[in-house]
């Protein structure tokens, strides 16, 4: 029924692929992670020059498809005469470029509005008393606001990496040799769709779980604060309580 | 912007792509609150095949689902008609694309629904079974009007969601405003102009839904106090 010896022979260009998907994705995010920070900091400024270009570019990259950013990225740029013959152009000429840019700003995206939404959901008391401990400016989101923020928008942005894994699928279209490439070239070969594309479903189902997993984790340590309680004995009570 | 006469074809491919991602979304309703009705059935059988399809699907790149579906249907439809003694089926792309983003986004509408349904007070319903009202009463009267009001946020997401996610149904030869831009952009070599046009367009639909949408949810919401501070 399934043909095992054909994936077992397209092994070793899957983990290639994967080599390719798993890569692009830690460069797209580092980017994105680097970027949203400063943003997400901009998106929420009562300073209307500094929160309006944040909120146009979010908007913009965030209402478009990814395909065509990409499509842009790739195939639009090299439209112009001037870009070919830059120093731009070696650059531009290659799709790991391309993908990594459309990626990174993509992401970068969804992750300045992720953030500044944890920014803003920020209880007024908690700002209120750093003020009044006399911290400002850039010492007040270091150590009050940030670590806060970025903590409450951990569940919401391992929604952002396990879709942008998943959105690692589109930089097949632009000859990147990834996981979906692999399956899809297996598929052209043997025209077995199962083997082809099922093998490259166990390996996303599988990152899938993973990513989500090490979230988890993640959330277990930093969000200890929002973990149901556990029933305990009741503690003793105090002698001044008596 | 001189687009050399492809602009007619561009705005034919947007309708594609609205009939596209409106079949779909009608699509992804149905299976979306069948999905939900399962996760909330007091069969197990049904509640399990409901969190495998929403487990699988959400936790799949859309990309490789479409291929799957596109090629692996073809083949598995293929298969069963040549036992059956007919001949070689071709699944149209139009509907292999629908199949697949209806079938996709029914997992992300099932969480959607399923919150919907449990969002509404069980009180009411053990009151208009009450009154009398038969089943198919109570839910037309009672569960749906609040249901609506409790699922357009998520509709509304799942929406922008997919319009973008139509895109991808280029790629499996579906004539929409992407394939077009393609064709027009080898045509002219002026991909810049082109990619750059449909990336627009998108923008534009978004921005239209988001102020439909935004009325929808309002409409839905009157008689519903809004905390104030």
């Amino acid at each position: 029924m399934i043909d095992t010896a054909v994936i077992a022979e397209s092994l070793p260009a899957f983990a290639q692929g994967l080599r390719v998907c798993l890569l692009l994705l830690v460069i797209s995010l580092t980017t994105g992670l680097v970027l949203s920070v400063p943003l997400a900091m901009a998106r929420v400024s009562s300073r209307r020059w500094l929160s309006a270009p944040v909120w146009l570019y979010t908007y913009v990259f965030r209402g478009t498809p990814l395909l065509v950013q990409l499509f842009i990225a790739y195939y639009g740029f090299a439209q112009f005469d001037a870009l070919r013959q830059s120093a731009l152009w070696p650059l531009f000429r290659e799709a790991w470029f391309c993908a990594w840019l459309a990626f990174s700003l993509n992401t970068t995206a969804y992750t300045t509005e992720i953030f500044a939404g944890a920014l803003k959901a920020t209880p007024a008391g908690e700002a209120e008393a750093a003020r009044a401990y006399g911290l400002a400016g850039w010492r007040l989101y270091a150590r009050i606001l940030l670590p806060g923020a970025l903590r409450r928008a951990l569940p919401q942005y391992s929604n952002e990496v396990v879709g942008l894994m998943h959105a690692t699928a589109i930089a097949s279209t632009v000859s990147l040799v990834d996981v979906t490439r692999v399956a899809r070239d297996v598929y052209a070969n043997h025209l077995l769709p199962v083997e082809a594309f099922g093998t490259a479903a166990l390996i996303y189902f599988t990152l899938t779980f993973v990513l989500v997993g090490a979230f988890k984790l993640m959330e277990r340590r930093w969000l200890q604060h929002l973990q149901p309680q556990r029933a305990t004995a009741p503690a003793p009570v105090p002698a001044h309580a008596a | 912007m001189d687009l050399q006469g492809y602009g007619a074809a561009i705005v034919g491919g947007l309708w594609v792509t609205l009939a596209v991602a409106t079949t779909s979304l009608a699509l992804a309703a149905v299976f979306g609150l069948a999905g939900a009705l399962a996760k909330l059935s007091a069969s197990r059988a049904l509640r399990w095949a409901a969190t495998v399809y929403t487990t699988l699907i959400r936790s799949l790149p859309e990309l490789v689902l479409m291929l799957a579906i596109f090629y692996g249907g073809q083949a598995l439809l293929n298969r069963a008609g040549l036992a059956l003694g007919l001949d070689y089926i071709d699944v149209p792309p139009f509907a292999a694309g629908v199949l697949t983003i209806g079938f996709i986004f029914g997992a992300y509408l099932t969480e959607t629904f399923r919150g919907a349904i449990l969002a509404v007070p069980r009180g009411q319903l053990e009151a208009a079974r009450a009154f009398g009202m038969r089943p198919g009463q109570v839910l037309r009267r009672v569960m749906l009007p609040q249901l609506v009001r409790h699922a357009v946020p998520g509709f509304a997401n799942n929406w922008l969601v997919m319009v973008k996610a139509t895109a991808l149904v280029s790629i499996i030869g579906l004539d929409d405003m992407v394939h077009r831009a393609n064709l027009a952009a080898a045509a002219t070599r002026e991909p810049f102009t082109f990619f750059v046009l449909i990336a627009g367009i998108y923008l534009a639909v978004t921005t239209v839904s988001i102020a439909l949408l935004g009325a929808l949810e309002k409409r839905y919401s009157l008689g519903v106090k809004a905390v104030s501070f």
